[in-house]
């Protein structure tokens, strides 16, 4: 028997922000949750399932914030699930909501990933100390800056392609309401010249840290039929891990990218992604991860993925394959929700719901997030027709 | 378009606030450090690698799959799922895998000056790499293949920890090549 047909009937968005103050983590995630539920026009009664994904627990030191959240989500009385694959967690979150639906389980399923960063310390959060081993590493900028080396070595990369990317991504986000940064004024000179963090990335390349959530609501194929918006059909989905440390690994280049990406474009029929999809979201919350990402995933040849950021071809102004249109990690982060906000646009590309940061005429879409030490892989692909 | 800044519709009531507090100053956020102490009780494996450090020396354990040595020792080849017994004495000199020059301090290392060299050392006779600090050379000289040794606490402050190794310093030996340097030297089979 195959999988139920799976649509997005609904995305919702909170502001991106340094600091939501004005509400708790459960208002944060509500927020969400409601404009998700008015653009799927459905009521909290028609919901089956809710399935929810943050960060780690040390980030904001709330402990199965799932039981807490249960009734500001309406989940009392209904099936609450908390899933946790670090960064990668916002697409995985997605992907179980979505297997719930493929495997009839349940018809309409609610799902939200979130981070409140200002309530938290995400960088320190990942240097705990280690008693078998010397403790020197700074954060996720520490721990990716080698691997970024390492790209730059082995593609002979201009150096500042990763300034390139970040400052498109800047201009991406102006076009997008809900981003984190809208720096208007941002030039590719101020972008050059930010400090140093962690040598080879500048404080200019990496993410920010952002408060929001991001929700969307899942239904099989008769809700997808039935819907008043346009709707967005799941047309692949796919998950990989693996150790962050064994004897020939590739840093640059995890075999559990190249596995997943080959999976969800197997289940997708794609055989060209560069020709056949027309918008992609991708994680990058350093601005060397784009080129690294486009190779990994079959969007360029190995040690080329550079030149696509060279050229343009990733820019939303012309760009052949416009990459991370909403501005992408680099503009909001809030850790939880990020992978789910790759998944959501790219929905929203395909339901031609993006607003000013719409790809003309998108049919096909690319949605991808990665988490801990480029460990855990959550990819789908989305399409505005049927499969 | 709905406004990102406005509140959902079924969110936008105005909120009551009690009469007993409805003039007081909001609370906006209440800071609570977190501490969490516990005892670390190593691994038979993890215990013999610290007590070695005392002595200056480096324990690794040998796959029997494939003779893939790893450091620290854990006492499983997690690639294969089987256990591994045989231990092997590693050099104290290695190559430099890759490496992050620092600009944030780290807190409790209060004894780094930033910015410093965070690198992963792939010790001769290992095929994965650790973590350790890159000192005794101006920050620009560091790079993938430099061949490192250890510079070790004095005698009478070794203790039972990898902090023995106070940072690792250049050879001055001929660099190991940008391809054979760090774990990309291992074939990987299972490709």
């Amino acid at each position: 028997m195959s999988a139920e047909l799976t649509a997005v009937l609904g995305v919702g968005q909170t502001k991106y922000s340094a600091t939501r103050g004005d509400v708790s983590i459960a208002g944060l995630c509500r927020e969400a949750a409601c404009r998700a539920l008015e653009d799927a026009h459905l009521g909290w009664k028609e919901i089956d399932a809710v399935v929810i994904g943050t960060a780690p627990d040390f980030f904001e030191g709330v402990m199965m914030p799932e039981l807490y959240l249960a009734e500001a989500l309406g989940a009392v009385g209904k099936p609450i699930l908390r899933v946790h694959t670090a960064g990668s967690v916002g697409g995985s979150t997605a992907l179980v909501a979505a297997s719930l639906i493929q495997s009839r389980v349940h018809e309409k399923v609610l799902t939200i990933g979130f981070e409140k960063q200002s309530e938290s310390n995400a960088t320190w959060a990942l240097s705990l100390p280690q008693p078998f081993s010397v403790s020197i590493n700074a954060g996720a900028g520490g721990y990716f800056s080698p691997i970024i080396r390492q790209y730059m070595s082995r593609s002979g990369a201009p150096e500042l392609i990763g300034c390139m990317v970040a400052f498109k991504d800047r201009q991406h986000a102006l076009k997008n309401p809900y981003a984190h940064l809208h720096q208007n004024d941002l030039t590719f000179e101020e972008v050059v010249d930010s400090p140093m963090l962690w040598n080879p990335i500048r404080y200019s390349e990496t993410c920010p840290s952002s408060d929001g959530a991001c929700a969307m609501v899942l239904g099989n194929e008769v809700s997808g039929d039935r819907a008043e918006n346009p709707v967005a059909w799941v047309h692949g989905t796919a998950m990989r891990s693996e150790s962050n440390n064994f004897p020939g690994r590739d840093e640059v280049n995890p075999l559990a990218s190249r596995q997943c990406a080959a999976d969800v474009f197997r289940q997708a029929g794609i055989t060209n992604p560069l020709k056949e999809i027309d918008a992609v979201e991708i994680y990058v919350p350093f601005s060397w991860y784009e080129p690294m990402w486009l190779e990994s995933l079959g969007f360029a040849e190995i040690d080329h993925g550079w030149r696509m950021v060279e050229d343009g071809t990733t820019s939303l102004s012309g760009g052949k394959l416009p990459v991370n249109c909403s501005g992408g990690v680099l503009s909001s982060n809030p850790i939880g929700a990020s992978g789910m906000i790759r998944f959501a646009e790219a929905a929203l590309q395909v339901r031609g719901m993006a607003g000013d940061h719409q790809v003309d005429g998108a049919k096909k879409s690319f949605g991808h997030a990665y988490g801990g030490g480029a460990q855990y892989f959550s990819m789908w692909i989305v399409g505005a027709e049927k499969p | 378009m709905t406004d990102p800044n406005s509140p959902p519709a079924s969110l936008s009531e105005d909120v009551k606030i009690p009469e007993s507090i409805s003039g007081l100053e909001p609370v906006r956020s209440v800071r609570s450090p977190i501490k969490l102490v516990y005892d670390f009780v190593p691994s038979p494996p993890v215990q013999e690698y610290l007590r070695s450090y005392s002595k200056k020396k480096i324990l690794g354990h040998r796959s029997p799959v494939d003779g893939a040595v790893f450091v620290p020792p854990r006492g499983v080849d997690p690639r294969h799922g089987v256990l591994i017994e045989e231990s092997v004495e590693l050099s104290d000199r290695g190559h430099v895998g890759n490496f992050c020059v620092t600009h944030l301090p780290i807190p409790g290392r209060d004894d780094l000056d930033i910015p410093y060299v965070s690198a992963w050392i792939h010790l001769d006779g290992a095929n994965v790499g650790f973590l350790g600090l890159v000192a005794g050379c101006e920050n620009d000289e560091v790079h993938i293949g430099m061949r490192v040794q250890a510079v070790w606490k004095k005698e009478e402050e070794l203790g039972n920890t990898a902090e023995n190794i106070l940072y690792w310093k250049p050879t001055g030996e001929p660099s190991v090549p940008v391809e054979k340097a760090g774990n990309r030297a291992w074939d990987q089979p299972n490709e």
